[in-house]
């Protein structure tokens, strides 16, 4: 006689360990973590996030911003903004770090295919973008234009300033970068990131265009794509709300009928411009 | 006949869909002008005599602080629109712009625009109004700076 024995119960919300192997300075308040995940590899898709976790401290949701033909290394950066992220922040490589996920839905990369790719990042906005623009140059034959326009507050505090200058130097990608305070040895463009969505060059009726960045930012960004011509239902934002569960069970994230862990983050515009004006408590 | 600078004009997203006789009119006090890098566009301080439509190049808007030098507060690109104080007394400039890379731009004569708007109520009311949304989009970018957009929230 078969003894039945229950399956492992899922346990969505235990994170399993990780193991950091290496940390990168980005910015002054902002490092890259590479982390060998539990079971040596963390399939995600382009714009999917994790929920990282520092024992005895707390748990917050981080974009990953890594390779996705690289699972086996899992890439998150991380901003200081309180007290969990500025414990991931102090990680050291060799420490644990608990993860749960990937969760969230994706960029539509392949919704871009045939015609022009255009990505607005904002700050440490072009993180979650950054998975997005290495699926679409993998496969950069199914694309007409690849472009990038890009805003940080000066020219120190431009996010992943080496894959810029790389991704800059290709023929096959525009990079437009601008800051909004200048600097005496800048000599590249100043004013805000909605300004270059006026001038990149793409064609807006062939565009996909995919937003990251602070929703202000993102709302003057998707103002000028539709000036410029872009369709609504080809602007797509990543959303930022109180995430904790992750699968949309919690409803600390949820914003009107949408749980933006599960629903989200990422939205057509069409489906979130409502709540990029709405005040959140 | 249309002039090549009536045709650069009519050609112009500035210009969009403007009758061909403002066109024209606007044609007749523009000129063609190039700055090397480097090169002063308009200086704080000297009278307003010209407004610069940016065809190619890159220049930038600055503003001397004292102690610290000139700080960029902007820049402009193919299509920007250089000068806004030839509009108002006392057409004096406030700000200084340079290029950035060769700038190759239309100037048109101020005080000779001035007059051909006064003298047509419809040119006038054209201008104004293309201008107007210039103004608009600048005082709005100027706003997205100003509020720190990307600083950390704490």
């Amino acid at each position: 006689m078969a003894i039945l024995v229950d399956p492992a119960p899922v346990r969505p919300m235990s994170p399993l360990w990780g193991t950091v192997a290496s940390v990168r300075r980005e910015l002054a308040d902002t490092i890259t973590l590479h982390v060998e995940p539990a079971g040596g590899e963390l399939a995600f898709a382009p714009g999917q996030f994790t929920m990282l976790y520092q024992f005895g401290i707390g748990e917050v949701p981080i974009s990953i911003s890594g390779d996705p033909a690289q699972p086996e290394q899992l890439v998150q950066t991380i901003r200081r903004a309180g007290a969990v992220t500025n414990a991931l922040c102090d990680l050291l490589p060799g420490d644990p770090i608990g993860v749960r996920g990937p969760f969230g839905n994706p960029w539509p990369v392949e919704a871009a295919e045939g015609g022009d790719a255009v990505f607005v990042g904002g700050g440490i906005g072009l993180a979650p973008l950054r998975p997005a623009i290495f699926a679409v140059l993998a496969n950069r034959a199914r694309y007409s234009d690849v472009v990038l326009l890009y805003g940080a507050r000066s020219p120190q505090e431009l996010l992943y300033a080496q894959q810029l200058r790389e991704w800059g130097a290709r023929f096959d990608m525009t990079v437009l970068v601008t800051v909004d305070r200048g600097e005496a040895n800048w000599t590249g463009s100043v004013g805000v990131v909605t300004k270059l969505v006026r001038r990149g060059p793409y064609d807006p009726e062939e565009t996909t265009a995919f937003v990251c960045g602070p929703e202000i930012m993102m709302r003057f960004a998707a103002a000028e794509l539709l000036k410029r011509g872009v369709v609504r239902s080809q602007i797509y934002l990543s959303m930022e709300r109180n995430m904790k569960c992750g699968f949309g069970s919690c409803g600390h994230c949820q914003t009107g009928r949408m749980f933006v862990c599960s629903d989200g983050p990422v939205f057509t515009l069409r489906d979130s411009a409502r709540y990029l004006r709405r005040l959140e408590r | 006949m249309t002039t090549d600078l009536e045709a650069t004009l009519a050609g112009h997203p500035f210009f969009y869909d403007m009758e061909p006789e403002h066109v024209a009119a606007l044609a007749a006090v523009a000129t063609p002008a190039r700055f090397g890098v480097g090169k002063q566009i308009i200086k704080q301080g000297e009278v307003a005599d010209a407004c610069y439509l940016v065809l190619d190049g890159d220049a930038a808007l600055e503003i001397v602080i004292p102690g610290k030098g000139p700080q960029v507060i902007q820049t402009l690109h193919a299509g920007d629109i250089i000068g806004w104080s030839w509009l108002f007394a006392p057409y004096e400039w406030s700000f200084d712009a340079q290029a950035l890379t060769p700038v190759r731009a239309i100037r048109f004569d101020a005080p000779a625009l001035r007059e051909a708007k006064a003298a047509d109520p419809l040119l006038n009311a054209e201008l104004m109004e293309r201008f107007a949304e210039v103004l608009v989009m600048r005082l709005q970018a100027a706003r997205l700076q100003l509020m720190d957009l990307y600083g950390n929230s704490r």
